[in-house]
């Protein structure tokens, strides 16, 4: 009796967890059933699940469509998204490192200024960052666009931490080898510690890829448009053409779509390192 | 030897500080200044106003509106989002079959921006005329379709708002819950079973629960920082080419419009960019206070 209940709970926890993960993958259909339909397919009063014919000439037809600036605007996510993650993980790894393994006498004051940024998220800030950007002159530049953002307290509490835990034998092995703390992080440090690079490394390229409100702020021209801006600009839009929005948004996704489920695992140990613990 | 290492120190971690305190302090300092006074399309003014935009800034009805609409959707937002996230967490945990599939799908939102998942909201599940998805399904079930984004009686764009973000980001925190899961020490559920607790129930409420807690103060409190900085899927849901309505505005939205739009009030941006940080900054202390988390992770 008792075995019968066991079996009937299991059997409906795992119906409850189909049918919530097809619930879960209704919007990248859309977007797919969308982006490969007609205009009218996707307007037609009579729902259909399926378009009448996949359309996979809408691809080409963004492209070609000289009034959206798509192909530059992936262009520049793409530098974005590269050099920010890039410029990230050389900046805020030596900071890391520095921070565990170098002693100086004020480290602890300088860890807690850095620590302390994480207090005032970068979203509330971006008035006064906004302020110097203009001020130097970078609206709309890639400059403007990149280097505000390379400096991420959270990537150096995250190397930070993953150092102070690193075996020191490792590195003690180097000094007797005469190699100084430059050539020991490099030719040492950095091969060993490939997870932790991985891990901050992805996390840092989603959020340049997605990010939205500083490229909002920073790219006013066209030029600038990174990915998201330009499709938030299509969606505002006066005229909106339904099935070249849904085709360009499912273009957008599809670099993430491959780094996520390529580095699904260093994502996931990213995110359980992020979890403050 | 010491001076020697101190060279190093800053080798190291000195082009991060610059870097830091350039892009960080300088601007929140400037902005301090420039709240103090009338800069209309400059960021060098020269009318010192005194405090007069902090007091323009809190008597203003729509900031204080602002400050509504962020606590309303921080009630709608964490507990839908902890909840699922939670659920979510024990079904994958406890599943035999397919775990890695169920995690993955669960898990994908977190690749797609919020621009994207507020144009499929918009454009296709919740689009106000007959095609839309939701339309489609009320109108398979008899009803009449519903205007989801522009009515304000009832407030229907609430729903449209909310399920983006759960969609989002409820894998993300099922994750975390995922990794809290399996550091609990398996004996505590066989000392449970051997004390008659029931599984199910009693076992979460008493073991897996309380074993949480770290997790859920995390959870809870990335949850209520990042609501507060709401700004794309609002934005993107809500704007078209006529401009922003003047409902649903929560404080980054409401800020972006007073500094950046026409007139580009900076003084009275800054003050209100203060007053933003100084309320994160307190609600983060405080909620870390009130759960202890400073006390547990001072060593680190």
């Amino acid at each position: 009796m008792d075995d019968a209940l066991v079996r009937a709970g299991r059997a409906l926890r795992l119906a409850l967890l189909i049918a919530l993960a097809l619930l879960f993958l209704v919007p990248f259909y859309l977007l797919l059933r969308n982006g490969l339909s007609t205009e009218q397919d996707i307007t037609s009063p009579e729902w259909t699940f399926f378009p009448s014919g996949l359309r996979w000439g809408n691809v080409r037809e963004l492209f070609d469509d000289s009034s959206v600036p798509f192909a530059r605007s992936l262009l520049n996510s793409a530098l974005i998204a590269v050099a920010t993650t890039l410029g990230t993980l050389v900046l805020a790894s030596l900071a890391g490192y520095g921070l565990a393994r170098i002693p100086y006498r004020h480290a602890d004051k300088v860890f807690y200024a850095i620590l302390g940024t994480l207090m005032v998220p970068a979203a509330v800030t971006f008035v006064p960052s906004f302020v110097l950007v203009s001020s130097l002159g970078w609206i709309s530049t890639l400059r403007g666009l990149i280097v505000p953002t390379l400096f991420s307290a959270f990537a150096c509490f995250v190397f930070r931490q993953y150092f102070l835990g690193f075996p020191r034998e490792l590195e003690d092995a180097a000094q007797v080898d005469g190699l100084g703390y430059w050539r020991t992080y490099w030719l040492v440090v950095v091969p060993n510690a490939r997870p932790v690079f991985a891990a901050v490394g992805t996390i840092v390229f989603i959020g340049a890829w997605n990010a939205f409100l500083w490229p909002l702020v920073i790219g006013q021209d066209q030029s600038a448009w990174t990915v998201q801006v330009a499709l938030s600009s299509f969606t505002t839009a006066q005229v909106v053409r339904l099935h070249e929005l849904f085709v360009a948004a499912a273009v957008s996704i599809l670099p993430l779509l491959a780094v996520f489920l390529c580095f699904q695992r260093w994502i996931v140990a990213g995110v359980e390192r992020s979890g403050i613990d | 030897m010491s001076r020697r290492r101190t060279l190093w120190f800053w080798i190291f971690v000195g082009p991060f500080a610059a870097g830091l305190a350039l892009f960080t302090y300088v601007p929140l300092l400037w902005s301090v200044g420039l709240s103090f006074f009338d800069a209309h399309n400059t960021v060098t003014p020269t009318h010192f106003v005194g405090v007069d935009n902090y007091t323009a800034m809190l008597s203003d009805d729509a900031f204080l509106a602002s400050l509504r609409t962020f606590l309303l959707f921080t009630a709608f937002i964490v507990p839908a989002t902890y909840v699922l996230a939670l659920a979510l967490a024990l079904m994958v945990n406890r599943v035999r079959r397919a775990r890695a599939f169920f995690r993955s799908v669960f898990f994908l939102p977190a690749a797609c921006s919020y621009v994207v998942a507020a144009l499929i909201w918009k454009m296709s599940i919740f689009n106000g005329v007959r095609f839309g998805l939701a339309n489609a399904v009320l109108d398979f079930f008899g009803a009449d379709p519903v205007a989801w984004l522009s009515t304000t009686d009832p407030p229907w764009y609430w729903l449209v708002i909310v399920t983006v973000r759960l969609w989002l980001q409820a894998g993300f925190y099922m994750i975390l819950f995922l990794a809290g899961l399996q550091r609990i020490n398996p004996v505590l559920y066989e000392a449970a079973a051997v004390d008659g607790a029931r599984p199910g129930w009693q076992v979460l409420r008493h073991i897996t629960l309380p074993q949480l807690r770290a997790t859920s103060v995390a959870v809870v409190l990335l949850l209520v920082i990042n609501a507060f900085q709401a700004f794309d899927e609002f934005y993107n849901l809500l704007s078209d080419a006529r401009g922003y309505p003047p409902y649903a505005r929560p404080p980054l939205v409401y800020l972006y419009y007073t500094a950046l739009g026409q007139g580009q009030n900076l003084g009275l941006g800054s003050a209100g960019a203060v007053i933003l940080a100084l309320i994160i900054a307190v609600v983060t202390v405080g909620q870390a206070r009130w759960f202890g988390l400073g006390r547990r992770n001072s060593d680190g």
